[in-house]
């Protein structure tokens, strides 16, 4: 545990010696698509703070040093939030707001049950649930993609409660 | 069995007013002998040329055909009094013993030309008299679609309505479904299964295949960007063109009746809605403006209108737009869950209803406002009518597994169709195909 947080404390302090050496050689920023040059508020564009992602580029829950939780389930046709995930999304939320660089694809699926198509809208609504939670908490809609797979990518492709209740959900992955 | 009844009695009052409505071109409607009334027909193994010995005896494909019309009751070979393959070989008693009103014979040739080809006669054992006597040729490899021809002209000759055995299916098809080797793949066959061919297989899914009113090309929506997009494939060179990627949903494409338009559901807006894509110059119009799920787009025959699902009620139900007015109305009332409909030619309709949190295929008379469900499992999806009108095939679980079901569009004759490896989903039946000249 001291080893590791050593290790990332050298980590922190070498890429800051980095940006700092780069930044007389540095090309201006691109423009971005709403013509603002994001040069004096983005120096964040670098790699991401080493804490807050594992080796996998996903996310590391600060609570307990583990992977972050990244799967929502949700109830039967409902693409509400489950109030005990609030906790947790609002981690995703300050990760996403502080690394700005990083973006997450939201995937929403379903279960079995209902239209194909039905079901390919409702696991849009319940990627853009998590979506909405995370721009309403700051974070910018241009770092997250919400994609439906519906109910064609089961989580457990058994046929009854336990299984459906495994397959409605939204998983949130870092690139 | 009461239900049974009903649905049948519905089904011929339906037909009745679009016969009468429609004059009368059509001299025979014997669809009063549908379900329980089959109509006992013996098929007779045909007299096969030597050359041909090492090919099914049409007569095989014949009965199976028929059978699986829900219509005819075959007789079974093994009951055969007599094998009679010319018609003066007939004798009219050995078959009223057996209760038959037909019976189907022929020979089976080869032709100096290198064809092939099946000479059939068909019989009407009450009347006593031949009705029908017709060649049908074509290659050797084309040998199955000899026979579905013998089935299309036998059944319509007898009920009065184009067969539809000629027709194909597509569908979608994966292995090792939920893991992380699921492997799909949209198929082309037979109706009855025959000559599966994989016209695209991907390890992203694969969903909402359909076919263009020529059967040249399908739609379907593919995943192997990762995301939905909409692919037309054609079926005999495999070309594939991406014609939909927006962001979010591409999907539940629907070829118009006169193939010109395809009607689709985007999301790039915000949310689903219904759009149609003019396939010439690729622009789009939109036709629902809705916060609701708008989705399931198929069209009415005619090409004027659609029917599509909706949850702008708070449930999924169907509604119908008018083209010319963009007007919107809600057709289905019954039932909390209603949606993925098709519309018959008659203008009724069939769906996916939920009834007691169990899913079914279910049939709506709109004139009476009555609905009827056809189908007995549970998780019954992707009802997709012949173009007869006469059967449908749909999705639905079997052990576990997914398979495809057959009804008949009154109810009373259902049929599971034997799975190949994997599960088998989303039939998709094409229209009238006429593979021995080329379609």
């Amino acid at each position: 545990m001291f080893k590791e947080r050593l290790t990332s404390l050298i980590a922190i302090a070498l890429v800051g010696l980095v940006l700092t050496g780069c930044a007389g050689k540095k090309t201006p920023p691109a423009t971005t698509d709403d013509g603002n040059t994001g040069a004096a508020t983005t120096p964040a564009e670098a790699a991401p703070a080493p804490a807050d992602f594992g080796a996998d580029g996903q996310p590391i829950d600060p609570r307990t040093g583990g992977p972050l939780n990244r799967t929502f389930y949700f109830d039967y046709d409902k693409s509400d939030i489950n109030p005990s995930d609030i906790a947790v999304l609002e981690i995703h939320a300050q990760l996403l707001n502080r690394n700005t660089g990083k973006s997450v694809v939201i995937e929403g699926h379903c279960d079995e049950r209902g239209t194909r198509e039905y079901n390919l809208a409702l696991g849009e609504r319940r990627a853009n649930a998590i979506k909405s939670f995370l721009t309403a908490a700051g974070v910018s809609a241009s770092q997250i993609e919400s994609v439906s797979y519906g109910e064609e990518r089961p989580e457990n492709p058994g046929h009854d409660d336990s299984a459906w209740s495994k397959n409605r959900r939204a998983i949130a992955t870092y690139r | 069995m009461d239900r049974h009844l009903l649905a049948r009695v519905f089904a011929c009052v339906t037909l009745f007013f679009s016969v009468a409505v429609q004059a009368a071109s059509l001299e025979t409607v014997v669809i009063d002998k549908g379900g329980v009334n089959q109509i006992k027909i013996g098929v007779v193994p045909m007299k096969m040329d030597p050359s041909l010995a090492t090919m099914v005896d049409p007569s095989e494909i014949i009965t199976n055909d028929l059978r699986f019309s829900g219509q005819f009751a075959p007789i079974s070979r093994d009951n055969m009094l007599s094998m009679p393959s010319s018609p003066a070989e007939i004798i009219a008693r050995d078959w009223r013993i057996l209760g038959a009103e037909y019976v189907a014979i022929g020979s089976a040739m080869r032709e100096p030309t290198g064809q092939v080809s099946v000479t059939f006669h068909l019989y009407d054992v009450p009347g006593q008299k031949q009705v029908m006597t017709q060649k049908v040729s074509g290659r050797a490899d084309q040998w199955r679609d000899i026979a579905h021809r013998v089935s299309d002209l036998v059944y319509e000759k007898i009920t009065g309505v184009r067969g539809a055995f000629s027709t194909r299916i597509a569908y979608v098809l994966v292995q090792n479904a939920g893991t992380s080797r699921a492997r799909y793949a949209i198929e082309v066959s037979d109706i009855d299964g025959e000559r599966p061919r994989t016209i695209f297989s991907s390890s992203e899914p694969l969903m909402s295949v359909s076919w263009s009113p020529d059967g040249r090309r399908v739609a379907y929506v593919s995943f192997e960007t990762r995301r939905p997009s909409i692919v037309i494939q054609d079926v005999r060179t495999l070309a594939r063109e991406r014609i939909s990627s927006f962001t979010g949903i591409n999907s539940a494409p629907q070829f118009s009746p006169d193939g010109r338009q395809l009607a689709m559901v985007l999301s790039r807006d915000g949310n689903p809605e219904i759009y149609l894509m003019n396939l010439s110059d690729r622009t789009l119009r939109r036709l629902t403006r809705n916060p609701a799920i708008d989705t399931e787009p198929a069209w009415a025959p005619d090409g004027r209108r659609l029917i599509f699902t909706s949850d702008r009620g708070g449930k999924p139900q169907i509604y119908g737009l008018e083209l010319s007015t963009n007007l919107e109305e809600r057709l289905t009332f019954h039932g909390d869950y209603n949606a993925r409909g098709r519309m018959l030619d008659d203008g009724n309709l069939v769906f996916v209803h939920r009834s007691a949190g169990i899913f079914h295929i279910a049939w709506q008379d709109m004139l009476r406002d009555r609905v009827v469900v056809l189908t007995r499992t549970n998780l019954d999806e992707s009802p997709s009518v012949a173009p007869n009108g006469a059967m449908l095939m749909y999705a639905t679980q079997a052990r576990g597994k997914g398979i495809l079901g057959v009804v008949s569009i009154d109810g009373s004759v259902k049929y599971e169709l034997p799975s190949s490896s994997g599960d088998v989903r989303e039939p998709a039946w094409s229209p009238f195909l006429d593979p021995l000249s080329g379609r």
